[in-house]
């Protein structure tokens, strides 16, 4: 593995992603990454001088909708899904300080 | 000597588009509606949901870039902005990175100083988050998604103004053109135009830009040019003690008239944008840009010239109605429908704009129609009501957009003009008031005044003035 991802770069990739890793979690995520990077490395030896950078995976383009209101008030279905409720409104962790 | 300081403004620009539906699904953007009523799997980031673009985002967009003079992306995409906040329930914003639609353009400006090209770096198009409820009971967060997944596009100028005239002369200048497209109402204080504010300041002279800070919650033009002038002051201090600006997000706080930095979602600024695979590339032809090209309005610049040929109204009337797209529109159709561009510019100049400045109204909140402005004016050419009638007549309409006709009829307020019913009203005035029948024989004018109110009030308000004068008069 000739690629090796820092305990700083792992710290702030857990922040970045919200997780919170024990110490032998952050080993096997750091060997992981670093066997990723290798792999992109691998790819970078390709000679792409010439090649237009892919945007899409599909050959389509311009998929539109017409601007005409299709949904009605589903709000009972989707706060199914909410992890709690009040007010007819979703409840999440408190963000304000 | 002080050091001469210059300051360094560049605006990020949000603008909600007046479309019906939101910028990838069907929901209704409608305001007001009870949380969460305007949601679907879409708008809320449910896994396994695919979005389409609304391709009346796009042409508003293209629209919005023409008019500012830029140059179109033929070939566009969207990609996601990462960070995670209950705002935004996908984790990601859908927004435009690499390949904006529009770019490189300029709109001029013009203040005391006179003219002035400002900078268009970008236009891109994106989706609104939702909206964030603090519950102090539960001690959590309450998120309504209504406003989720509503379009808008940011316009990014280049760092080209100096003062807050500039900046408030750019806005004015960007609220006017988008107006006049239809693509948003473009209301500061209701939050569908948005404008962040990039400011740095350096010595005079300088040729190196100094760190800028960004400020944001600036909800009305007097907030922004307070927040420039506060955010200016704070960064010569800084600079002045030795100090160093850091480069950071404020909030501006218009009630204490100070800013403070921002935490929380602005401190990690890594968003990991990449291409959008939900979503196709944008391929804009020759034949659409031509077709967006050829539905772009008449805009302001063009609209004053024209009227002043056309119409003939004074230099003043045409600035104050073509101040407002709204106005603008009912003037002309109204002009149409009655051919007298100088009565229905009175009626908007004066009694309009005294009841909007009286009810603290904008002018797009105009409600009555032009035919029913065009109506009231035929009533009084046609002598059936009377000027003051017509004023009456006119606030109802202003109110609740009545049919003046209609309402003339119901109400009985024809100017009565049958000669013989006002003989007769002059008559029992003239045997009732025999001190001003005197003072006027014997030569003060004006008691006249005093005779032709009374049987203006003995007529309820409904006798031609004219008339009356005349008869009085005759029979004095």
């Amino acid at each position: 593995m000739a690629n090796k991802i820092s305990d700083e770069t792992i710290e702030y990739v857990g922040i970045l992603a919200k997780l919170e890793l024990s110490g032998e979690e952050k080993e096997a995520a750091k060997a992981d990454m670093g066997r990723m990077l290798d792999y992109i490395d691998k790819l970078g030896e390709l000679d792409t001088d010439g090649v237009e950078p892919m945007s899409h995976v599909f050959a389509v383009q311009n998929v539109f909708r017409e601007d005409v209101v299709t949904n009605g008030d589903m709000r009972a279905d989707i706060l199914k899904n909410a992890p709690g409720e009040k007010d007819g409104m979703f409840m999440a962790p408190r963000t304000f300080e | 000597m002080a050091k001469q300081y210059e300051t360094v403004i560049g605006l990020e620009v949000h603008v909600e588009l007046a479309t019906k539906t939101k910028i990838f699904c069907g929901c209704s953007t409608a305001f007001g509606g009870a949380p969460n009523t305007h949601t679907c799997p879409v708008c809320t980031g449910m896994p396994g949901t695919l979005p389409v673009l609304n391709k009346k985002v796009l042409e508003y967009a293209v629209a919005v870039g023409l008019a500012t003079n830029c140059t179109v992306t033929r070939y566009g995409k969207f990609d996601r902005k990462n960070y995670f906040y209950p705002d935004n329930p996908q984790n990601y914003q859908i927004s435009q990175l690499y390949l904006p639609i529009c770019r490189d353009g300029s709109v001029e400006i013009e203040t005391e100083a006179g003219k002035k090209q400002v900078g268009i770096h970008e236009i891109h198009m994106e989706e609104d988050a939702g909206k964030l409820i603090h519950d102090e009971w539960e001690d959590c967060s309450l998120v309504d998604y209504n406003r989720s997944g509503v379009p808008l596009i940011e316009i990014v100028s280049e760092p080209d103004m100096r003062n807050a005239e500039e900046v408030i002369a750019y806005l004015e200048k960007l609220r006017m053109l988008i107006q006049y497209l239809g693509a948003s109402d473009c209301k500061l204080q209701e939050g569908s135009m948005r404008a962040d504010v990039n400011l740095s300041v350096r010595e005079a002279g300088a040729a190196e830009f100094g760190t800028r800070t960004e400020m944001k919650n600036l909800n009305s033009f007097r907030a922004i040019a307070r927040a420039i002038e506060g955010e200016r002051e704070r960064q010569i201090e800084l600079i002045e003690s030795g100090q160093k600006v850091v480069q950071e997000t404020r909030r501006w706080d218009d009630g204490k008239g100070e800013s403070y930095a921002m935490r929380s979602k602005e401190d990690a600024q890594d968003y990991r944008y990449f291409p959008d695979p939900d979503l196709a590339p944008i391929v804009i032809s020759d034949e659409w840009l031509a077709e967006i090209k050829a539905a772009q309005p008449e805009f302001r610049t063009e609209k004053m010239a024209r009227y002043k040929k056309e119409y003939g109204i004074p230099d003043y009337d045409i600035e104050i109605i073509t101040g407002s797209k709204h106005m603008a529109d009912l003037f002309e159709e109204t002009v149409r429908l009655c051919g007298e561009p100088k009565k229905v510019s009175n009626w908007l100049m004066v009694e309009t704009l005294r009841l909007l400045k009286e009810r603290g109204m904008d002018p797009e909140d105009i409600c009555f129609s032009p035919e029913n402005l065009a109506k009231l004016i035929r009533l009084v050419d046609g002598k059936s009501i009377n000027g003051t009638v017509a004023k009456e007549v006119f606030e109802i309409m202003f109110e609740k957009d009545i049919d003046p006709e209609k309402y003339v009829e119901e109400k009985g307020l024809e100017t009565v003009s049958d000669e013989g019913a006002l003989r007769r009203a002059v008559e029992e005035v003239i045997a009732a008031n025999p001190k001003s029948v005197e003072d006027y024989r014997n030569g003060k004018g004006k008691a006249i005044g005093f005779l032709v109110g009374q049987t203006m009030k003995a007529m309820k308000g409904k006798a031609d003035p004219g008339m009356v004068n005349r008869l009085l008069k005759e029979m004095l």
